[in-house]
């Protein structure tokens, strides 16, 4: 039966290649050959060409040698007579060929319209998306994603799969319209209310078939920069997709020639095909793990089946709630109209409600596991639409269990608050604010079920450490009040006892390698004053992480003998990181960006560059589109320093690490900061100032640091310092 | 005397003219056999000894010794091992005259051949360690470069001084130790022929085991080296084949056309012959004598390179080539080396067919000579000998009875396009294979060589062996005049093959759009069994030895010398063989044991016989389900979790 898949596919990539010929004679015809082009905010040019052939298309006319490998791709069409000639070979490659015509249409649609950011439809990735999430890839918190195209036969069922899909913490990526009913998956979720969007994993990226080459481009670019997988290596980023990226496609409804095509072109990366109509199945295995087409699956078991497909394992843990729990929920957003009520401790205007959240370590006895109390009015004795005040101590005790834990502990309340369906949560400590849906109130949601899923949450995921837990939910205002003062003693105590953890305070460092499956030289030493590149990583969080998974990713490092305090090199961790970078990288400094910098993965917030004509640094941060002094935009540079490379001048890191004392301190610390985009600026400001103040005596740094405002280009900036007097104009040479 | 007649073959168009000419007198092949009368027990059971002249000496239950003591092991194994020898010959010095015509071409020196396949000639500088570093494939001039220093390797390897066969290190890791401990890697090609000769004479070794040690190390000369020259090469100058569509049998030659048959072994004359048929002025020549065109029909193995690498269809196997001329049709039969009959000198004196000999090496008493010598002048001798064809087209002679059958076919598997076949240019790799092997659609793999023979009804085993192979689920892979057998059965075509295939191996062809049983070339192209093997070892999951794998190896149909050394060299690599018909071992009850049974200890393959095809059937199937079991396959589906995968390689 694959034959008429065969024949199918093949005759669909025709048709795509011939429709990304004519779009593109059209888009020359209206603005010439040397029409630049590209993706939004991308330094991977067209994605998949680019990580395919190498090839990087900067203008209309380069699109012309590219469609001719297209044609060069097409094979001969399969015959209907009685002989033909072998077709899996054929197949892929029409399919890598439709793959590439499909992003060319898309490039056209950015070039000359329509413009494929329209209503609902979201379009492209940027590069800032990818990052953000392509690490969710890498840490297992997003298992994969699906592709769907076409329509479920009812709204109902749309919004079923795709609420199970969030269930599962799987991303939805949705394009491509069922052509018989001029009806998409996406815009049945609009017409039902379901909030889509990267927060929610539910991504509309078009109507047409075609705009599913923004699936294939998400992929391919997370090889590359997570991967450390070169352009045109197209066979290590298709292992990599097959293995690393576990992606499927859910056809649903009338299955055409080109949607075949496109499934052609993924079966190359490994990504099979459920279907819900009844088209032939290509059951052996081989170029896909398992499986490469089922069809005539039941709509409502397709999710089932595609997992068992992509050999997939995703455990989701009942929790005895009445809302779904995901990480997939965590972005949604809630609307003043459609809450039922708001908890708060972060105040505004003038509200005068208090709130904390805390975790406590007691002793074994002291606590009765799973025992869940509330103090105060339930949410059904409150007002619809009040805002109120909010208290949550967790209590905690166990054997492996140390203080240390409890800050690394209480940073989780908002993330597993949020992921419950129907259940906002933003900021920590006494700075919380939750709201919950209407929807989730009418599901059944009340006080309790906040202890009741934070008691399963640290016990599924912080078992090896926490062996009981209980908690305490209190509601009543004057509860809440009384408890706030110990609170804010136990957050100052933790403040100051974080404060005094240095580098020089600890004998060990921990490393961190869960980035390795994706950048395989790629080490991280995380130390007290140095926290891991993504941001989410602290040496107290590796420490924590040892205790619970011991053979797991954050190992301890014993430091050895210090080499040079300055430049903070020490022996053992230098045998560390040649072991494991595989001899790649040899030497490692923790506090310079020019003597054996630290390497990077791809998922730093900020990468600091020098400025050579200024004699010091700009910063810039991932969520910055724009120029930056370094002639570069975060992308570009984010492929210099990522994968896992050693870079002098060049260094990936938190934006937490800007306020570190030892922030390169040998360099000359933040008294080199020339540079740094107006949003990351405003965000430290505050602490970078009194900071600089104290270790430097400088005052108001930040105002001698230019930003976007003031240029992009270092002469300017230049002129700026000068002007300014910037106090590292007349410190020693950087190198 | 009818009944026999009747098993003489199986296929439709040898019967129709078979009939023809035993109502014209016309004596075949079959004919001459019925002659010979019995054959002599002492040959067929290879104890007879002519190798000095005290004798010849037989053993028999009344003299268990030659006149100078040897014995039926010692007899038997000298024997055996001077047929590899000849096997290996001429394989190899098919390789060598390859690697001649390489260098010429490199040179400029020769019209008519270029290099054809640059990426394959980069793979083979590689393992015959030619420095192709800062040389461009888009580079006439490094192009011919690479080529020279090939072509001179090529020619080195067959009578290097030191060393061993560059290309024997391609086997698999544990392959290669096996050879290396048991000291039986093959040094200069030449050499180990040589030394077999030497060894087998009067007088020298008089030890079955140690006979075999060298005949075992001049058969890998022949399989890892003379005829995997020859394949590689072959590619390198007119092109690495790909899947294509023809024809077969002999209902494919045309009555208004010219017909000219090419036969015998080496592409490298008929190449040429291709080339000057679909040249404009000699077709021009051929509508002058009143012919629509020029229909070219190969037999044997010239016929299987020209189907690979230009769908030329093929007339017919071995025992065909004396009909072929029976159609009355046929212009001109070229003839160059190996497996030629001289009885067709006979037949086409009865027509008006020019049978034309090319090769230096080969001629044919009282038939015209036209020695092709590859230089400057090659292309203009063909061109000579295709006008010659044309100008005979008039001189027909009586009526023309060209069989009406024919079958469609696909022929061009190779390693380089199986890998394409099912991964397409970006997922080429044999996974798809090893995986339904693992899995169990597919239950192994089968080579179905070698010849057609007279003693047995003509192409009926090697059908009924295949037939029997593939219901089976076993993925069967050809050769030779075998491969010819089952194309006119239409077995190589997919839809035919589907339906005569089991549901495992049907289905796995179904999505791949092959047929069960893939036609991989000529007999020197038996070296790319030996590669397609070792990339399954090397595909992983199969275990790390070519005798690890649910793989046997057949020649139901076997006549010639090269059958032995290529049923040797397969052993060798660690594949378990059945030969149908006989084996010229069976009075040697310690050699044949050693054969049977003790070789494999050492090899991991062994020999078998089995004349009776459902027997020969099950013998490889039963092997293959035995290896299947001790690589405890299991198909299990691992769902994985973000631990489990991290552990996958990328």
């Amino acid at each position: 039966m694959s034959k008429i898949i065969a024949s199918a596919a093949i005759r669909g990539a025709y048709s795509i290649i011939d429709k990304a010929e004519k779009k593109l004679e059209e888009a020359i015809g209206q603005k010439g050959e040397d029409h630049k082009v590209e993706f939004p905010n991308t330094g991977y040019y067209y994605p998949v060409i680019y990580s395919m052939t190498g090839e990087k298309v900067t203008t209309l006319g380069e699109f012309k040698p590219i469609i001719e490998r297209c044609n060069a791709l097409l094979p001969p069409k399969v015959d209907e007579g009685p002989v033909h000639l072998p077709y899996l070979g054929h197949v892929l490659d029409a399919g890598m060929a439709a793959l590439f015509g499909e992003e060319i249409i898309e490039a056209m649609n950015y070039t000359i319209g329509p413009d494929p950011i329209n209503g609902i439809w979201l379009g492209a990735a940027d590069d800032i998306i990818m990052r953000e999430r392509g690490i969710q890839f890498v840490d297992g918190t997003a298992p994969g994603f699906a592709a769907i195209v076409g329509a479920a036969p009812t709204v109902e069922d749309a919004v079923k799969l795709a609420r199970a899909c969030q269930e599962k913490s799987l991303y939805v990526f949705m394009a491509g319209e069922d052509k018989s009913r001029g009806i998409s998956f996406a815009e049945q979720l609009a017409e039902a209310g379901v909030e889509m969007g990267w927060d929610t994993r539910l991504i509309p990226f078009g109507k047409e078939i075609y705009s599913h080459i923004f699936s294939a481009g998400f992929a391919n670019r997370a090889a590359m920069s997570f991967g450390g997988v070169k352009p045109g290596d197209y066979a290590h980023n298709l292992r990599y997709q097959k293995n690393r990226i576990f992606a499927f496609v859910l056809a649903l409804g009338e299955v055409t020639d080109e949607w075949y095509a496109t499934a052609a072109g993924v079966i190359n990366y490994g990504f099979p095909t459920i279907a819900d109509s009844d088209i032939p199945q290509i059951l052996p295995t081989g170029v896909c793990t398992y499986e490469h087409v089922v069809s005539n699956v039941p709509v409502g078991e397709m999710l089932e089946k595609a997992i068992e497909v992509r050999g997939l394992k995703i455990v989701v843990s009942k929790i005895d709630v009445p809302v779904s729990v995901s990480p997939a929920f965590e972005g949604e957003r809630i609307r003043r109209d459609d809450m039922q009520l708001e908890l708060r401790g972060l105040v505004k205007g003038d509200i005068n409600t208090k709130g904390f959240e805390l975790v406590n370590m007691v002793d074994l006895d002291a606590v009765e596991d799973g025992h869940v109390e509330v103090i105060g009015p339930d949410i059904d004795e409150m007002v619809e639409g009040s805002t109120n005040s909010i208290g949550i101590v967790v209590e905690v005790a166990g054997r492996e269990m140390q203080s240390d834990f409890e800050p690394v502990l209480e940073r989780q309340i908002h993330s597993f608050i949020n992921s419950a369906q129907g259940v906002f949560h933003m900021g920590q400590r006494n700075i919380n604010w939750i709201r919950i849906h209407k929807d989730a109130f009418k599901a059944g949601w009340r006080m309790k079920h906040f202890g009741v899923l934070l008691h399963a949450k640290f016990k599924n995921e912080y078992g090896a450490v926490v062996d009981k837990v209980q908690v305490k939910v209190y509601t009543d205002p004057e509860k809440v009040a009384e408890l706030m003062p110990g609170a804010l003693e136990a957050y100052k105590a933790r403040d100051e006892r974080i404060a005094g953890l240095t580098d020089d305070a600890v004998n060990e460092f921990y490393s961190c390698t869960l980035c390795q499956s994706f950048a395989p030289t790629h080490v991280c030493v995380i130390t007290p004053e140095h926290p891991g590149l993504c941001g989410a990583y602290s040496w107290l969080d590796g420490k924590a992480c040892f205790k619970i998974l011991p053979t797991g990713p954050n190992q301890p490092l014993e430091k050895g003998k210090c080499l040079d305090e300055s430049i903070g090199q020490w022996d053992k961790i230098n045998d560390y990181i040649s072991t494991a970078s595989q001899k790649a990288i040899e030497r490692m400094s923790a506090y310079s960006m020019i003597i054996d910098p630290m390497t990077s993965c791809g998922c730093f917030e900020a990468i600091s560059a020098l400025l050579p004509m200024c004699n010091g640094i700009m910063i810039v941060d991932r969520d910055y589109s724009g120029e930056t002094p370094a002639g570069m935009k975060f992308t570009t540079m984010a492929n210099t320093v990522g994968g896992g490379n050693q870079t002098p001048g060049f260094v990936g890191h938190s934006r937490i690490y800007i306020l570190s004392k030892k922030f390169i301190s040998h360099d000359g610390g933040q008294r080199r900061i020339m540079w740094m985009n107006k949003s990351l600026k405003e965000t430290v400001a505050e602490k970078l100032n009194a900071l600089t103040k104290e270790l430097y005596g400088i005052d108001n740094i930040t105002d001698y640091i230019a930003d976007e405002d003031v240029g992009t280009e270092e002469e300017v900036i230049l002129n700026f310092l000068t002007e300014k007097n910037h106090p590292a104009l007349a410190m020693d040479p950087m190198f | 005397m009818d009944e026999e007649k009747e098993c003489r073959s199986v296929d439709s168009c040898t019967n129709e003219l078979m009939a023809i000419c035993g109502e014209e007198g016309i004596e075949l092949s079959w004919d001459r056999r019925k002659l010979q009368g019995k054959p002599c027990k002492f040959g067929v059971d290879g104890v007879c000894c002519r190798i000095c002249f005290m004798g010849p000496c037989r053993i028999s239950k009344k003299s268990s010794q030659g006149v100078c003591g040897a014995d039926a092991d010692t007899i038997a194994a000298r024997n055996f091992a001077r047929m590899i020898a000849a096997g290996a010959a001429a394989h190899s010095d098919h390789g060598r005259d390859v690697a001649e015509t390489l260098i010429m071409a490199a040179k400029g020196e020769s019209e008519g051949y270029e290099i054809k396949d640059r990426t394959k000639l980069w793979a083979v500088a590689k393992y015959m360690e030619v420095d192709t570093e800062g040389k461009d494939q888009g580079k006439e001039e490094d192009v011919n470069a690479v080529a020279l220093a090939v072509g001179e390797k090529a020619l080195g390897e067959f009578g290097k001084s030191h060393g061993y066969l560059l290309a024997s290190y391609r086997a698999p890791e544990q392959r290669n130790k096996i050879w290396d401990e048991l000291g039986v890697r093959p040094r200069a090609i030449d050499r180990e022929v040589v030394e077999i000769m030497h060894r087998t004479t009067m007088g020298v070794d008089q030890d079955y085991e140690n006979i075999m040690k060298q005949g075992t190390r001049c058969a890998l000369a022949d399989g890892w080296g003379g005829s995997m020259v020859a394949t590689d090469l072959q590619d390198v100058l007119f092109g690495t084949p790909k899947p294509l569509r023809s024809e077969v049998n002999l209902g494919i030659f045309k009555e208004d056309h010219v017909n000219i048959v090419v036969h015998g072994h080496e592409p490298i004359i008929s190449e040429l012959i291709v080339l000057a048929t679909q040249d404009k002025d000699i077709l021009a020549e051929a509508e002058k004598v009143g012919a629509k065109g020029i229909q070219l029909g190969g037999v044997c193995c010239t016929a299987n390179e020209i189907l690979m690498r230009h769908g030329i269809p093929v007339a017919g196997n071995f025992l065909q080539q004396e009909l072929a001329l029976v159609t009355g049709a046929i212009e001109a039969m070229v003839v160059d080396v190996q497996c030629v009959m001289q009885g067709l000198a006979d037949i086409a004196k009865k027509f008006h067919t020019e049978l034309i000999t090319v090769s230096p090496k080969a001629a044919i008493r009282g038939v015209r000579q036209m020695v092709v010598e590859e230089g400057p002048n090659a292309y203009k001798q063909v061109k000579e000998i295709v006008l010659l064809a044309i100008n005979n087209f008039p001189n027909r002679k009586g009526k023309v009875r060209i069989p009406q059958e024919s079958y469609p076919m696909i022929a061009g598997f190779t390693d380089e396009s199986v890998m394409y076949t099912l991964g397409g240019s970006f997922r080429a790799s044999y996974r798809p294979l090893n995986d339904n092997i693992i899995n169990g659609r597919i239950r192994g793999i089968a080579g179905v060589v070698g010849c057609n023979n007279v003693k047995v009804s003509h192409d009926d085993i090697h059908l009924k062996v295949v037939k029997e192979l593939i219901a089976n689920d076993v993925l069967v892979l050809q050769t030779g005049c075998a491969a010819i057998a089952t194309a006119k059965a239409g077995l190589m075509t997919p839809e035919e093959g589907a339906k005569q295939a089991g549901p495992g191996l049907a289905e796995v062809c179904e999505t791949v759009g092959i047929p069960p049983v893939l036609h991989c070339g000529a007999c020197v192209d038996n070296s790319r069994l030996l590669i397609a093997a070792t990339q399954v070892v090397k595909e992983g999951g199969l275990g790390d030895d070519i005798s690890q794998l649910p793989l046997a190896g057949s020649a139901p149909e076997w006549m010639s010398e090269k059958a032995i050394a290529i049923g040797q060299y397969f052993v060798a690599s660690g594949v378990f063989v059945v030969f149908g018909v006989g084996l010229p071992v069976l009075g040697a009850p310690n050699f044949s044991k050693y054969l049977f049974e003790d070789i494999e200890k050492e090899y991991g393959g062994k020999w078998a016989v089995e004349p009776d095809p459902h027997k020969h059937a099950q013998l490889m199937i039963e092997h293959i389900e035995a290896k299947r079991k001790k690589l405890n396959l299991k198909f299990e589906r691992k769902l994985l979790d973000m631990a489990a995968r991290r552990e996958l390689e990328v």
